[in-house]
């Protein structure tokens, strides 16, 4: 018997950095079809059952008065806490990157505090704090100025819930940024303020940026912390993920979708607005390489 | 514009990084700090620009004392080691910042600001890149715009950190004549810090030797070569 030495045949060539096809094919297709179960498909269901109807009676729905304060309500706790939580953001990562001082690393630790705890436990913190049952919350009510169970206790909680997302993308990027640049805007003369405006900002609006949208995300979608500060008190402290949760429990089907649809919508109006943001100034992300 | 230091001291925590150490530099002179890396070159150069506090010591600018005057009315044109340029910004808005900076009273036309960038640009020998972004130029080209954002504010001093640090030994050298030509058009006293002392040598009029926080030698190259007063700077010298 003889042995017939056979030489591995030649393979085709392939540049090392590219996957052969089918496993680009088959990793596309395995994204796709994660995102369309978890993605997609509730997605189009939530629009689905709101439709289901028809366009008028879901309309009708939302021009309910308790719909519509909802609407406000949650719109007005966004446009509150987004520009001032961007602020908070904005002086958290300032400290923590350009300056060197003591319980800097506890700081840094503190700023994630909020993604820790449970939103429901962040919500009776501040009942807690500010509730019937401390002298201060009593004394607040007794003023005029109450706080659970009222908006400005919603606002509250919502700045709880929402603080780490701008301070977080910032941090990052202001660490592998450095200080040099600021510095080199002082020895030019410039004043903190202008370095701020002009050196600063620049640098960081996209992760600026970034950080605003998920907070704005967040702001209008948080459910648990406002569920129990808020009291629930419908057309005065509901917002409008306390009000989805209501219509449905009532079997109100359709208006909480509704509801819910409009919920997306604005989340998609974000991103659209990011998306639109990026395209349009491309040349100069590219210029500052950064996302 | 002479400066003198008198016995600046500096820590950072538990790390000294100057210990009590005096210099005087007459005007016009071209010098170097040189040393091994964390011999506090950096910090004695800070200091001098105002971006960093000395714990001790004064600072005497034309023997007026300027220890606590502050980074913008120190009027000091600041390279930094990796140049630091705005990374958002053109070359031609680089150099024109500090111009544009300045209190109304003082800032120049758009127009002045825009001829006075050209003849930067020219002096550079760089007079086509005004519209790039930093990230489109080569190190020897970044370090040239760094340099002239500095001259923009018509300093009275200049201020270099390791300027040719981050080149190719080629760059180096082109580059190297380039600074002394600055200087000796400009007049302007000037202090470089470099770990090489090759380049110290070249280049410096005056060179200061720097060990550990301290001052180990101060001399026309010549001097500190033919006569090393430390055990330090003739081991320094001789590798
Ligand atoms: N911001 C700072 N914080 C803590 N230590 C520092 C800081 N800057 C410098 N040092 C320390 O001071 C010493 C001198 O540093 P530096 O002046 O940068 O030296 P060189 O420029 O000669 O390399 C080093 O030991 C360094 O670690
Ligand atoms: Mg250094």
């Amino acid at each position: 018997m003889t042995e017939t030495l056979t030489l591995p045949k030649p393979r085709a060539f392939r540049p090392a950095t590219t996957e052969p096809v089918l496993v680009k094919w088959a990793l596309i297709a395995l994204v796709l079809a994660i995102l369309t179960v978890l993605l997609f498909a509730p997605l189009i269901a939530v629009f689905e059952e709101a439709l289901r109807r028809g366009a008028a009676f879901a309309l009708a729905s939302l021009s309910e008065p308790d719909a519509q304060s909802a609407i406000r309500l949650t719109l007005l706790v966004a446009a509150m806490t987004v520009p001032l939580n961007a602020a908070f953001g904005i002086a958290a990562a300032w400290a923590v990157t350009k300056f060197d001082w003591r319980g800097k690393a506890w700081v840094i630790t503190l700023i994630d505090l909020p993604f820790s705890v449970s939103p429901v436990v962040a919500g009776l913190l501040f009942v807690l704090m500010f509730g019937s049952n401390s002298a201060l919350g009593v004394w607040l009510v007794a003023n005029g100025y109450p706080i659970v169970f009222a908006v400005p206790g919603i606002v509250l909680a919502t700045l709880f819930i929402t603080f780490p997302f701008v301070a977080r993308e910032l941090i990052p990027i202001m660490l592998e940024q450095g200080r040099s640049e600021e510095e080199a805007a002082l020895t030019l003369g410039a004043s903190g303020w202008r370095t701020f405006l002009t050196v600063t900002l620049p640098n960081i609006r996209w992760a600026l940026l970034y950080g605003v949208l998920l907070c704005n995300a967040r702001a209008m979608g948080e459910f648990g912390a406002v569920a129990v500060v808020s009291g629930k008190i419908r057309g005065q402290t509901t917002t409008m993920p306390l009000m989805i949760e209501m219509f449905y429990n009532e079997y109100l089907s359709v208006a909480a979708f509704t509801m819910a649809a409009v919920l997306a919508l604005l989340a998609f109006v974000t991103l659209a607005l990011k998306s639109a943001l990026e395209w349009r100034y491309a040349d100069q992300l590219a210029a500052t390489h950064r996302h | 514009m002479n400066i003198d230091i008198e016995d600046i001291s500096k820590d950072f925590g538990k790390t000294v990084a100057l210990h009590p150490v005096s210099l005087a530099i007459p005007s016009g002179t071209l010098v170097a700090l040189l040393g091994p890396s964390g011999s506090g070159k950096t910090t004695l150069l800070r200091i001098l620009g105002g971006l960093e506090c000395p714990n001790a010591g004064r600072v005497l600018f034309d023997g007026q004392d300027a220890t606590h005057l502050t980074v913008q009315d120190r009027r000091a044109g600041f390279v930094f080691q990796s140049y630091a340029l705005f990374r958002h910004m053109t070359v031609f808005d680089n150099i024109a910042y500090g111009l544009r900076a300045r209190p109304r009273k003082t800032r120049p036309q758009a127009a002045e600001i825009a001829r006075r960038v050209t003849k930067l640009l020219e002096l550079i020998k760089l007079p086509d890149i005004g519209a790039r972004y930093p990230s489109q130029l080569s190190g020897g080209q970044r370090q040239r715009v760094a340099l002239a954002r500095a001259l923009a504010i018509e300093p009275r001093m200049l201020l270099l950190d390791e300027p040719f640090g981050a080149l190719d030994a080629k760059v180096r050298k082109e580059l190297r004549q380039g600074l002394r030509d600055i200087h000796d058009t400009t007049g302007l006293t000037s202090v470089f810090v470099t770990h090489d002392q090759e380049e110290a040598m070249a280049l410096a009029d005056l060179v200061v030797v720097m060990s550990m926080g301290r001052i180990e030698q101060v001399g026309k190259p010549d001097d500190i070569r033919a006569r090393p007063k430390t055990d330090f700077v003739r081991e320094f010298l001789s590798a």
